[in-house]
């Protein structure tokens, strides 16, 4: 019998496992293939929706789901921590003592915010990329009414590279509906010498930005927050001062793939760009957040390179030629306000041509909030 | 000399992996980044400027590029 072992229970992961259960659905049922997901949670969240919840208009039910009722029955799931790949041996330590062994492994480990990487960021800042500090921005915007907001990516690569200048966007909105936008100072920073690391988007966001009254400062790279102060001081030489402070921290993939020595520097794991295999094994693919990849990290792109992986596995398995590759591909909504949103589609050799942002593009991103669970599912 | 080869990875990717490199480092230390994405050999030395560095030398090699920098502060 066949194994194959997935590890993460993120958008890569579920969909990775759905698409594998769908291809192999006679093998699983025979025996000969068995498919199982480790996931170190019983729920998955619907991480875009964070954006929405930091301005009270999703609440945290919205956006949480059991992996087990995402997941094809077929699929065997195992809640609990992974600790170490061996990736000689083609064993998992599990933290439960166990072990599982696999001919096939997908890692979907996904990536995670460390900041505490940056000094006095814990103690005085903010952050919306995961659920604990969402729930705490939602306090400090609900209660905040004057003074200067700083938005701050403080690392690249981040997840959801356009969602620094989304919430942005939506700040501005957010403080005009409440009648204080006058009195709300918004400044936005990147670390390299534009808004995005793409050209097209940079030019109609720093265009956007300025019709807004939205200051921007590039070249902005910090090295720490003095908490007493309330500056973020930046190696450029350079301090903002900054009343709420919004940090985009710097990330790092997961604690697994670095303790099991399969990742570079900050974790990410050496991908090949076409084929997704981890560079130098044969039996390991890498999907989502967790890849070195020059591409978004993305649920879209994830959902796209879930795809190509698991067509290539389910060939392999049949002993059909895997002939699947990935291309770059990836698509993201830009929501620039509470009622109107732009999209990019790019891939490894095109650029984005983003449109012109209209309410049709925003009704169709809050629809797809709201339809993203038949995506996890393999459905959509 | 640290050396940082971005070489098959894209903007801002060598950019951003030297800043992190600079961080590291000590004061007068010199790293060499090697990069295949032509925008590198521009958008690395406009940040070195702007973080008051030295760029010691910016050379186009057969298909990538060598930019020097010396850590300053």
């Amino acid at each position: 019998m066949k194994s194959i072992v997935i590890v993460g229970g993120g958008v890569a992961g579920t969909i990775t496992a759905n698409y594998l259960a769908m291809r192999l659905k006679d093998e699983i049922r025979s025996g000969d293939v068995k498919v199982t997901l480790i996931s170190d949670r019983e729920k998955q969240l619907y991480e875009p929706g964070l954006l929405y919840l930091i301005f009270n208009r999703f609440e945290e039910e919205d956006i949480l789901r059991d992996v087990k009722y995402l997941l094809d029955p077929q699929v065997e799931l195992k809640i609990v921590r992974a600790t170490r790949i061996d990736a000689e041996s083609s064993k998992i330590d599990l933290e439960d003592g166990s072990k599982v062994e696999y001919d096939y492994l997908v890692i979907a480990t996904g990536s995670r915010v460390v900041p505490e990487d940056v000094p006095g960021l814990v103690e005085s800042g903010h952050w919306f990329y995961n659920l604990e500090g969402a729930r705490r921005l939602r306090e400090g915007l609900a209660k905040f009414r004057k003074g200067k907001i700083l938005v701050s990516v403080m690392g690249i690569p981040h997840k959801c590279p356009v969602a620094p200048i989304e919430v942005t966007f939506l700040l501005h909105d957010f403080y005009k509906i409440h009648g204080v936008r006058k009195n709300v100072e918004i400044l936005y920073t990147y670390p390299i010498n534009k808004v995005f690391t793409m050209n097209n988007v940079s030019e109609l966001v720093e265009e956007m930005f300025r019709e807004r009254n939205i200051g921007y400062k590039t070249f902005f790279n910090p090295l720490e927050v003095d908490a007493e102060r309330r500056v973020v001081v930046t190696l450029e030489g350079e301090e903002e001062p900054f009343d709420l402070l919004i940090a985009i921290p710097p990330h790092k993939g997961s604690q697994v793939i670095i303790d099991s020595g399969l990742g570079d520097r900050d974790g990410w794991v050496p991908t090949d760009r076409y084929t997704l295999k981890a560079e130098g094994y044969d039996n390991i693919y890498v999907v989502g957040d967790a890849t070195n990849l020059p591409v978004s990290k993305a649920g879209s792109v994830a959902h796209f390179e879930a795809e190509v992986v698991a067509e290539n596995i389910a060939a392999e398995v049949k002993g059909l030629p895997p002939t699947a590759r990935y291309f770059g591909k990836a698509m993201c909504f830009i929501e620039t306000g509470f009622d109107q949103a732009t999209y990019i589609w790019f891939d490894y050799e095109t650029p984005p041509k983003p449109v012109k942002p209209n309410k049709f593009i925003h009704w169709m991103k809050i629809a797809y909030n709201r339809m993203y669970w038949l995506t996890a599912r393999g459905i959509l | 000399m640290v050396v940082v080869d971005a070489r098959g990875s894209y903007c801002p990717g060598p950019l951003m992996e030297m800043i992190k490199t600079i961080k590291q480092v000590e004061v007068g230390e010199t790293i060499e980044v090697l990069s295949s994405d032509e925008s590198s050999a521009k958008d690395i030395p406009e940040w070195v400027k702007k973080a008051g560095h030295e760029l010691v030398e910016v050379k186009k090699e057969d298909d990538y590029w060598r930019i020097v920098v010396k850590k300053l502060k």
